[in-house]
């Protein structure tokens, strides 16, 4: 039930806005993100963007457990 | 947005199936999400011997009691339109499921947000109760629509609030399971933020906040046993792309601004204090409990479901003498089986 689906905006309309990815299109609400844009990638819950996901790749997931001794 | 996370590297894998704990550990996972990814992936089958990996209660419709299920089918009763998140309906209560009441003409809409309530509600005309569930990720969408239907001036929904807290939960966990370090729940820490779980650290547990991909799960996992191993008990943030320190504070606004902390009633953990969210005075007119008496008689009948101990860590299901056998999807006994989200669920469809 806490599933979140991370998806792209591709439409604002007022306080609302229209994500996508795969090909599903959902309407969702966009008040509790700041400063809504379209192209930003958000996390969406039971029809609320709840984040915004930073375009950070697993590279960098992978450097840090480097850096960290996890993986030579 | 890359897809990579789909890879986890070998060397990764073989460093957490070789990891020397040199001691028992157990380690919780407290989010749903995770049950399944971590199941459907097969990433318990990596883990060491010696550690262990226990769901504990992290799917807001497993810890919701039975008798939550009895108050909402006493207002279907009361010519009520119950609406719902889906997996709430084949939730037994003690007597029936809202499932099976829809089929014996109760008026039950399943929504996916709570804001489709508003619409069907200026629809019907008639009376709905929203059965309002869910963990800190939900809630805030929940406090918006009830602060939408107040400035809408909508006279026809009422609220059933069972929203939850996780950190009250987590605390009578640690008091009272040896859990040596917690797979920390990602959606939930992208609205509270990752410092939320410092009270961990200060009873000398660790904690890693988690994605959903299995490269999170790994990367996580190693990170925490990695913690756990060198006696450092700090809370890692592994999902950064979601997640920072402080949270959504839009979100948590939201919820202070209708919401009020309360007790609330945890299947297998029992009523623990300030662990629900209650709608406050400024929007009593929405909460149901405060125009329709929902003190019904408590009977509680014991199936033997086994959901409680399942919700600390204390069994694994296939423990439970139902599972698989009474119990399975088709024929839920217990709310941990009906969930997708739910720890007997998981190890039903991927062991
Ligand atoms: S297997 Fe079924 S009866 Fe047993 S604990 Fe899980 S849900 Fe309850």
């Amino acid at each position: 039930m806490c599933l979140g689906i991370p998806m792209k905006i591709i439409d604002i309309d007022g306080t609302s806005g229209i994500v996508e990815n795969k090909g599903i299109k959902l309407k969702v609400e966009l008040v509790l993100i700041d400063d809504p844009q379209v192209g930003d990638w958000v996390i969406v819950h039971a029809g609320f963007a709840i984040t915004k996901l930073t375009d950070q790749e697993a590279q960098e997931t992978l450097e840090l457990l480097k850096e960290e001794n996890f993986i030579e | 947005m890359n897809n990579n996370f789909d890879q986890v590297p070998g060397e990764l894998v073989e460093k957490l199936k070789n990891f020397k704990a040199g001691r028992p550990l157990k380690i919780m996972e407290v989010c749903g999400t995770h049950t399944v990814e971590i199941h459907r992936w097969g990433i318990h089958n990596l883990l060491p011997a010696e550690v262990k990996l226990v769901s504990g209660p992290g799917c807001p419709v497993c810890v919701t009691p039975s008798y939550y299920i009895d108050q909402a089918i006493h207002l279907l009763q009361q010519d009520f339109i119950i609406a719902t998140f889906g997996d709430l309906v084949k939730v037994p209560g003690n007597h029936s499921t809202l499932e099976k009441e829809k089929a014996a003409g109760g008026l039950v809409k399943v929504v996916y947000s709570p804001m489709e309530v508003i619409n069907y509600a200026r629809n019907t005309g008639k009376q709905v109760v929203f059965l309002a569930v869910g963990f800190e990720t939900t809630s805030p969408g929940i406090a918006f629509t009830i602060h939408q239907c107040s400035e809408l001036g909508i006279n026809n929904i009422k609220f059933f609030c069972a929203a939850k807290i996780i950190k009250p939960a987590m605390e009578i966990i640690i008091r009272n399971s040896e859990i040596d370090g917690f797979l920390l729940p990602g959606h939930v820490s992208t609205i509270i933020g990752s410092q939320s779980f410092n009270f961990l650290a200060e009873n000398n547990i660790p904690g890693v906040v988690a994605g959903f991909k299995p490269l999170d799960l790994v990367s996580s996992i190693l990170q925490l046993l990695s913690l756990i191993k060198s006696g450092n008990n700090q809370i890692i943030n592994n999902y950064s792309r979601a997640v920072n320190q402080s949270g959504n504070l839009k979100a948590q606004m939201m919820i202070e601004q209708v919401f009020e902390p309360g007790n609330s009633e945890w299947r297998g953990l029992g009523n623990i204090d300030h662990s629900g969210l209650k709608i406050n005075q400024k929007y009593r007119d929405y909460d149901v409990e405060y125009s329709v008496d929902l003190n019904i008689p408590r009977e509680e009948v014991n199936t033997g479901c086994r959901c409680g101990d399942v919700l600390k860590g204390y069994i694994d299901p296939p423990q439970c003498p139902l599972f698989k056998k009474q119990c399975n999807p088709d024929n839920p006994i217990g709310p941990c089986m009906v969930s997708k989200e739910g720890s007997c669920s998981a190890w039903y469809w991927y062991g």
